[in-house]
């Protein structure tokens, strides 16, 4: 048994939570463009667009995220691509990601009032215009207080790569309690690490929600 | 790349039982998780400053981390404090603590928009605290918030798949053990996806019938 001690075991967890931190972004970035593109794939008035993105949707929100990530673990490499564990996890809270923040942010563009479509409409718009100068910008003021909401889900959502065998910070944590015999401190560790990362996350997007939510 | 369903398929009787644990887990968890949920409510509106203080550590804790570490933390933690637990018995145990904090902050949401004419008026009737709360403020306060609060039980029910990383016989459980068996791991988890998919809109159906009827009242 080697030798840990308790500045070991959290300058190790350090280490692994880039890795949580990392992941956290790349899903949040793919997310956010991915779900961009959906929000306005839904948006426009392509013939059935709007049911497949209703579909996608569901499919994500109604399947746990550990089978998502399995079966895009194995099914990347099924088609013959050569993954690793954080590319599979990569493209999985990509997915994953843009299904929550595309339905968040749409309930942002139906909270703006119909009668600013129909002015800029007016206004010999056309639709591309309508969203970039009118709803868009109205919409992201609402949208930024719940999207911070998520980034919280998503740091939480990286846990389960460990699963697939990438080492971030729930995976090192279960490494490091393996050798150290130590699981109640190793994951009140973990836990604690996720809490200060999630939790400021969590004041700021309330404190957000609050001030930039229209008056009512 | 062909798809083989009939070889996993062949394994019914081990995903019949995980569906039962799953179901058995969800089934406990949900009513015990939300009667928490709504005994937090009340705390972090009406209780004293130490019990507030208490709830509300809990619930931040609760939801600013990943229900992983809390399942590892109460299986594999608990242990060396001389707490041991089934694989079962910690799963439901992590459900529960789940939801109930959520369940808490959705609660309170309905709580806190009840108009205060109702409570004076319910004051006036000479009614007492505790038929206040569970005559007057609950019932619609739980109305308000029941979509909210069906969605977080099936999030936690998604969650549960989680479970089976303690080894826990529930459904993805057999799912991981049919496709080590069978060396069908698309095709096992393409089927225990659909499962999921199917016990979701059918949680969704069946709370969303039984909420006003037996929950909240008509």
């Amino acid at each position: 048994m080697v030798d840990f001690s308790l500045w070991d075991i959290v300058r190790n967890l350090l280490l692994a939570l880039r890795w949580t931190v990392a992941l956290s972004l790349i899903a949040f970035a793919g997310g956010g463009i991915v779900g961009l593109v959906l929000l306005i794939a839904r948006l426009s008035k392509l013939p059935g667009a709007a049911r497949c993105v209703a579909l996608y949707v569901q499919v994500f929100q109604g399947t746990p995220l550990l089978m998502q990530l399995f079966l895009t673990y194995f099914g990347l490499s099924m088609l013959g691509i050569d993954t690793s564990a954080l590319f599979a996890a990569s493209v999985c809270l990509t997915l994953y990601a843009s299904a929550y923040l595309t339905e968040i942010w749409r309930g942002c563009v139906l909270s703006i009032p119909r009668g600013q479509w129909e002015a800029a409409a007016s206004l010999a718009m056309n639709f591309g215009e309508q969203l970039r100068h009118i709803v868009l910008p109205q919409a992201a003021r609402i949208a930024i207080g719940p999207t911070v909401g998520f980034l919280i889900q998503i740091i939480k959502g990286t846990a389960l790569a460990s699963v697939i065998g990438f080492v971030e910070i729930t995976k090192a944590g279960q490494m490091i309690a393996n050798a150290t015999y130590e699981p109640f401190l190793v994951y009140g560790c973990v836990g604690l690490m996720y809490f200060a990362l999630c939790f400021p996350l969590s004041v700021w997007s309330r404190n957000l929600e609050r001030k930039l939510s229209p008056r009512r | 790349m062909s798809l083989d369903f009939l070889v996993v398929l062949g394994q019914w009787p081990m995903l019949l039982r995980g569906l039962a644990l799953t179901a058995l887990l969800t089934a406990v968890a949900a009513p015990v998780g939300t009667c928490l949920g709504i005994a937090c409510a009340w705390s972090r509106v009406h209780g004293p400053a130490w019990l507030r203080a208490m709830v509300g550590a809990y619930v931040e804790l609760v939801r600013n981390t990943p229900f992983i570490i809390q399942l590892f933390f109460i299986f594999f933690g608990l242990p060396a404090m001389g707490v041991k637990l089934s694989p079962e018995i910690a799963s439901m145990l992590a459900m529960v603590l789940n939801l109930g904090a959520y369940a808490c902050e959705i609660v309170r949401a309905g709580i806190e928009s009840t108009h205060p004419g109702q409570i004076e008026a319910a004051q006036s009737l000479a009614l007492n605290r505790w038929q206040i709360f569970t005559r007057v403020v609950l019932p619609p306060s739980l109305e308000r918030v029941w979509p909210a609060l069906v969605s977080q039980i099936i999030i936690v029910m998604l969650g549960s798949a989680v479970c089976g990383q303690i080894s826990t016989e529930e459904i993805s459980y057999a799912a991981n053990l049919i496709s080590s068996r069978t060396f069908r791991s698309m095709e096992s988890y393409i089927l225990v996806t659909l499962v999921y998919l199917g016990l979701a809109v059918l949680v969704r159906q069946v709370l969303h019938w039984a909420g006003p009827r037996f929950i909240f009242g008509p």
